[in-house]
């Protein structure tokens, strides 16, 4: 796992005695709130519905146990004793106080986190696979790479004042479990021959117009890594919209300038760049890579004899393994997903004590790392097989067990109307609800994979667009009502999901993706054919009339 | 020809605490109060006016943020945010929060 250097570490640390002075001068009056709202923005924190709202990076989504026990310790102290892991892959705090965040960003300065660059439009966390490092489809761990992107991007001058946010995500392998096409910048590492390189997309992002990244490059030679990401934005910097916040994202520009010709103006700015000022010191490059180097795994028999009698003897554990833990690259270990989508409770949201306890798990039980994935889980990436059942035992009793991952309650949710400033309608209780309706864990298990996404409004930070049922909250005339899309998929097969048709009253859309689960169910091939396997063969027709068929004409 | 003025809708004013960032009404006798009820609540333009005015004071000095005027519809006797955003801003999230459910 990467160490921040001094360099780093002075850099916090003094970014965060700034800001203390910033919220005296503020709190003195000295600062009006025109003068200070940027400087806020500046280390995360928003005003939001109830309070201020604190978002932290976490790079990548990799933590340690100091860094978690230091998260949950701040949740207990300064906010209201729970955090919301997001699909950024960050953590965002709902009930700050201004006159507690300094405090807080000197805390999070002790373990080597942040909240710069969580806002604003600058380049922001770079976000990976969730399974890095530890997948058996993975060709190369990207996490070096997105190591040196996040060493680049920090506090990059020329791209401090983008157009809009810039979000870059990076995969090592064909499986993007990282929605990697729905970003400004997308990255695959690939490696051919022996040699690496990168696949290089431009111009994704959801919100208002959704649109998937196209690729300007399909082996992109290592060392120009950097070099191709600054001609980027130095095209988006120069010729992005800023007249039009709705249209100052790149995803508008590759659009409007069209793909081939904004592919040219890349390549004649890359062309025109000296790329030895941007090619990373091999020496430098070479510590990076150490520091993401596989942990020191046992040499164990692939099939643990301890875990296959426990899953025999106990059917909740062998629920949770057949759903919760996957394959490692690594005989004899997997990959453990934590499921914080336990039915009826917020998306995301985990307590203090809940996160104690995966610090605790963490440390214990997989080489000290955890990660958040996008889709609001937390992963413990290298486990013993020999081990889960002891592991699932704790989970069980921090009410972290669920095992549901990949499942219909397994759902994405942004904040909404709950929490956020911006909402036109509730998320979380259209998930709660959802999730309270497929209850029955063999109903769920008979449905298999199925994503949904919900998102309060447009903005999309639930992902909605890519569910394979996506719900979009929207405001009619003052009622909260939502919108279906279906088919949409943000891996590797990536695809905007289409509206279906006329939308749903808050109290019909439980029903609404109830008739659409039936529908499929009675529709498919086999149990085999997931859910947007049987979409894309059969396409939205059935699904509408299993939804409309009943309205009067 | 100028447009008949529409009905006024009666508003209250509210804003966020500079420091602690709670979500407070501003009360007839200038205070900040958490709860909606407790708002001086303006009937007409001019009183909407004043209110604004009044609410603009407490920006300049640092008490309070993001000021608004939002409209609010009687309830049993009282008044309430006539918008759910609004209601929901007052009394908090909607579901029960983790660990106190
Ligand atoms: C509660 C405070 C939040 C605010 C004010 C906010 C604001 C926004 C805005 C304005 C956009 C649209 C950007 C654009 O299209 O140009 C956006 C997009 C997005 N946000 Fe949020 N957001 C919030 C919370 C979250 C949370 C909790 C998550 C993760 C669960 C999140 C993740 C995202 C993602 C993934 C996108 C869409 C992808 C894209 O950038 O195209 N945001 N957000
Ligand atoms: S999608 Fe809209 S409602 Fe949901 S968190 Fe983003 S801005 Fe808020």
């Amino acid at each position: 796992m990467y160490r921040y250097d001094e360099f780093d570490r002075g850099f916090v640390a003094e970014r965060a005695a700034e800001f203390r002075d910033q919220v005296r001068r503020r709190l003195s009056g000295e600062l009006s709130e025109d003068q200070f709202r940027p400087l806020r923005l500046m280390n995360g924190l928003y005003l939001q519905l109830h309070a201020y709202m604190l978002r932290v990076a976490v790079p990548y989504g990799v933590l340690s146990p100091r860094q978690l026990r230091k998260l949950a310790h701040i949740a207990r102290k300064y906010d209201r004793g729970y955090g919301h892991f997001t699909t950024r892959q960050n953590i965002q705090y709902n009930w700050i106080q201004l006159k507690d965040a300094p405090d807080i960003l000197a805390d999070l300065a002790q373990v080597d986190m942040h909240a710069i660059q969580t806002s604003g439009n600058c380049i922001r966390n770079v976000t990976s696979d969730h399974f890095a490092g530890a997948a058996p489809d993975e060709i190369v761990d990207p996490r070096a790479y997105g190591e040196i992107l996040r060493q680049w991007s920090s506090l990059h001058p020329e791209f401090s004042f983008l157009p809009r946010k810039f979000k870059i995500a990076i995969i090592g392998g064909p499986h993007d479990r990282a929605a990697m096409r729905a970003h400004d910048i997308g990255i695959e590492v690939k490696r051919e021959k022996g040699v690496i390189g990168f696949a290089v997309y431009a111009g994704g992002g959801l919100g208002r117009t959704p649109m998937p990244a196209r690729k300007l490059r399909d082996f992109l030679p290592e060392e120009d890594l950097i070099a191709y990401c600054e001609a980027i934005l130095r095209v988006y910097n120069l010729e992005g919209r800023r007249d039009n916040k709705y249209k100052a994202r790149i995803k508008i520009l590759v659009h409007e300038t069209g793909e081939a010709e904004f592919r040219q103006l890349v390549e004649d700015e890359f062309a025109a760049i000296d790329k030895s000022l941007y090619r990373i010191d091999p020496a430098h490059a070479a510590r990076i890579v150490a520091q993401f180097a596989p942990p020191p795994f046992a040499v164990l028999p692939a099939r643990s004899a301890i875990f296959e009698s426990a899953r025999a003897r106990d059917a909740a554990l062998a629920a949770f393994a057949a759903r919760n833990v996957a394959p490692h690259r690594q005989p004899g270990y997997g990959i453990l997903t934590i499921s914080l989508k336990p039915v009826g409770a917020p998306p995301g949201d985990a307590t203090a004590g809940q996160i104690e306890a995966i610090a605790d798990l963490t440390e214990t039980y997989s080489f000290g790392e955890a990660r958040v994935s996008h889709e609001q889980n937390i992963v413990l990436p290298h486990v013993r097989l020999d081990d889960i059942p002891e592991i699932f035992a704790t989970l069980q009793a921090h009410d972290l067990a669920t095992p549901n991952a990949g499942l219909v309650t397994d759902i994405i949710a942004c904040p909404g109307l709950d929490y956020c400033a911006l909402a036109n309608a509730r998320s979380i209780p259209v998930a709660q609800n959802i999730a309270r309706r497929f209850a029955d864990l063999d109903r769920q298990r008979a449905i298999g994979d199925l994503k949904i996404k919900i998102s309060g409004c447009i903005n999309a930070c639930g992902h909605h667009h890519v569910g394979h049922i996506g719900i979009l909250g929207v405001d009619r005339k003052g009622e909260e009502f939502y919108q279906i899309t279906l088919g949409g998929s943000g891996d590797e097969n990536f695809a905007i999901g289409e509206i279906v048709g006329r939308g749903f009253a808050a109290g019909e859309i439980t029903d609404a993706v109830e008739t659409i689960v039936e529908a499929y169910l009675r529709l498919r091939e086999s149990a085999d054919e997931t859910f947007l396997s049987a979409y894309r063969r059969l396409g939205a027709t059935p699904f509408k009339e299993a939804l409309y068929a009943t309205e009067p004409a | 020809m100028a447009k008949p003025a529409r009905p006024f809708k009666p508003v209250i004013a509210t804003a966020n605490d500079l420091a602690s960032g709670a979500v407070l009404f501003r009360t007839a006798g200038g205070a900040w109060a958490r709860a909606p009820r407790e708002a001086e609540v303006a009937e007409n333009d001019q009183e909407a006016a004043a209110l604004l005015a009044a609410g603009e004071r407490d920006v300049a000095g640092n008490k309070v943020v993001d000021l608004a005027l939002i409209p609010v519809e009687r309830e049993d006797g009282g008044w309430r945010p006539a918008e759910l955003r609004e209601r929901i801003r007052a009394a908090g999230p909607t579901i029960d929060l983790p660990g106190q459910a």
